[in-house]
């Protein structure tokens, strides 16, 4: 039996994480280069049973089901011990995950417990001479690399999410066998609440149509009269980068980003915003950006429809004229 | 509280970013500073010295030049810094990295050891959950508040969407800090003065053992991006940019 290509789906709560489809897509396109089976593991977890059928529709090898009381709820501790036996026992070449944040807050953990690495936020993989290379961003995005594993498998990647497209997955009619893996993880130092959420949500930016947004470019609060204007006039919503809201100069609901919401309007209009990683893959999936920011090298323009390097103290008020005299 | 603060010193936000000759490192002549999420790293210990007591201890592992991170450090009320030294430092991984802290503090007792979430160069945000691993310390991530309880802290942990959550751990703990924790101080000219006759402790990264062969993963090459979008780049004044620009919003985007 050849070594498995094994993606560790991640679920809660609130469902399975979209992130994981694309892991699937990844690890079906990973294991199709290299001639090798592809499985997922599903960990304990709310409604876990249902998350296991769901994921055998996708064309794999099989689905292991790692069964333990104690895995609910989530710690890095326990799901490490579990994955490591899963892992043992599967011995694969390649252990798949989305970059997720749970992901950041455990897998580094595991891979070294297993005296491995692991290759964080990947973009993406190619097959040259039978050694796989990974693409990452570097310096924010302004750069790439090719980063390849030195040592023993198995091999530990996490993608960043949008890397792959998960309706890309592959489906089957004959669902994938489902197997119940015992697992026995001790109980946790670390004692986790539930989730929950600050300020009530009063805006709901993945409905918005049109999206005005605000980054540190703007230099001081009193100047996002000028990016407010800038939204009423189009009809848009306004919205920030992360620094922004740090600093309480707009509410944290009108946060984009890993941390905030995750939007595809038919308009993102980014203000001077850098396009740090974290911020994009909040964005990236609108159907129009535009760009305005000083800085040549920002890594915003890498995502963007139509870029205007310039001073946004110039070009925002033109703009507001401009479409004024268009609208009205 | 005795912390322990882990700053990398990375090029500046705005530096202009160009590979060097050989596609395997940036050429280095661009301005560095700290890493932001380990300024705000930093910040958070000084706070909970501030409010609770200890001694803050600042640290790097980088060539000769890092040594300005553990000056500002020590210069905004840390108390010691720690300069892990070494010209191979910018080629070690985030295992090697890791495990170039481990081996500098055998024999101090951390009550709690911070990083920031990740590096603005790699970006990797691994090294302060390695380093958990390799000192057998419990660990939390993406952490935006701490406070000490009865039986060790209990943070709150950032989760995607705006969602959040508070775990209560024991300490010894490590620590991934967000940034935004809090507001950013600056150093005060007194600050500066006394951080001159501060304890700077040098390792040789070398004498440790800890070179570019511990690493489990390879640069082969560095390039910049080829674009997989055709950004078209609008020029002129403020008002033909401006026209240029509803143009396409009109006829070619549809949203006006």
């Amino acid at each position: 039996m050849a070594q498995p290509i094994l993606v560790v789906i991640e679920h809660g709560a609130r469902g399975i994480n979209p992130a994981s489809w694309e892991v699937i897509t990844a690890g079906q396109a990973l294991g199709e280069a290299l001639g090798l089976p592809v499985e997922a593991v599903v960990l304990e977890g709310v409604e876990a049973d249902t998350v296991c059928s769901q994921v055998a529709t996708r064309q794999l090898a099989g689905v292991r089901h790692a069964v333990h009381s104690g895995l609910v709820p989530y710690t890095p501790e326990t799901q490490v011990q579990a994955l490591v036996q899963v892992i043992t026992a599967a011995a694969p070449v390649y252990v798949l995950f989305p970059h997720t944040y749970q992901a950041r807050d455990y897998v580094p953990q595991l891979a070294t417990r297993m005296a491995r690495g692991l290759i964080s936020d990947a973009t993406g993989f190619r097959v040259e001479s039978g050694r796989v290379v990974l693409t990452r961003q570097m310096f924010q995005g302004k750069l790439a690399a090719d980063v390849v594993f030195a040592g023993e498998t198995p091999h530990f990647v996490s993608f960043q999410i949008g890397a792959f497209r998960g309706d890309k997955a592959v489906l089957t009619t004959a669902p994938a066998p489902i197997e119940k893996v015992s697992v026995a993880p001790s109980p946790p130092l670390l004692q986790p609440g539930e989730p929950f959420q600050e300020a009530k949500q009063a805006v709901d930016l993945s409905k918005a149509d049109l999206i005005v947004s605000v980054g540190r470019g703007i230099k001081e609060p009193k100047n996002l009269d000028l990016v407010r204007e800038l939204a009423q006039v189009l009809g848009a919503e306004l919205a920030a980068s992360r620094p922004i809201c740090d600093s309480g100069w707009l509410p944290m609901d009108r946060q984009i980003g890993s941390s905030g919401q995750t939007v595809s309007p038919k308009l993102y209009l980014a203000v001077g915003i850098s396009g740090a990683i974290q911020h994009l893959v909040g964005m990236k999936g609108a159907r129009t950006i535009v760009a305005i920011n000083k800085d040549p090298e920002a890594p915003i323009f890498e995502v963007a429809d139509y870029g205007v390097v310039g001073n946004l103290f110039e070009v925002v008020p033109a703009l507001i004229e401009e479409i004024k005299k268009r609208k009205g | 509280m005795k912390i322990l603060v882990c700053l990398k010193q990375v090029p500046a936000k705005d530096a202009p970013i160009k590979v060097a000759a050989g596609e395997m490192w940036i050429r280095e002549d661009v301005t560095y500073e700290v890493n932001e999420p380990d300024a705000y790293a930093l910040e958070e210990a000084l706070r909970q010295k501030e409010a609770h007591g200890g001694e803050v201890v600042a640290l790097t592992v980088g060539p000769a030049r890092a040594a300005q991170v553990l000056r500002e450090a020590l210069a905004k009320g840390a108390d010691r810094a720690v300069h892990v030294e070494g010209e191979a430092a910018a080629q070690l991984d985030c295992f090697a990295t890791a495990e170039a802290i481990a081996r500098a503090i055998p024999g101090e007792h951390f009550d709690l050891i911070f990083t920031g979430l990740q590096s603005d160069d790699y970006g990797f945000a691994q090294v302060g959950v390695v380093l958990a691993e390799l000192l057998g310390l419990p660990h939390a991530t993406i952490i935006m508040h701490l406070e000490p309880t009865a039986t060790g802290i209990r943070v709150k942990r950032e989760l995607e969407g705006g969602y959040f959550q508070n775990v209560d751990l024991p300490t010894p703990a490590v620590l991934t800090i967000q940034s935004g924790i809090s507001k950013l101080r600056y150093a005060t000219l007194m600050g500066i003065k006394a951080a001159k006759s501060k304890p700077l402790t040098r390792h040789s990264l070398e004498e440790m053992g800890v070179t570019p062969r511990l690493n489990r993963q390879t640069i082969t090459r560095l390039y910049v991006p080829a674009r997989s979008k055709k950004t078209e780049m609008l020029t002129g004044t403020a008002k033909e940019v401006a026209a240029q620009l509803v143009e396409h919003l009109k006829n070619d985007a549809r949203v006006l």
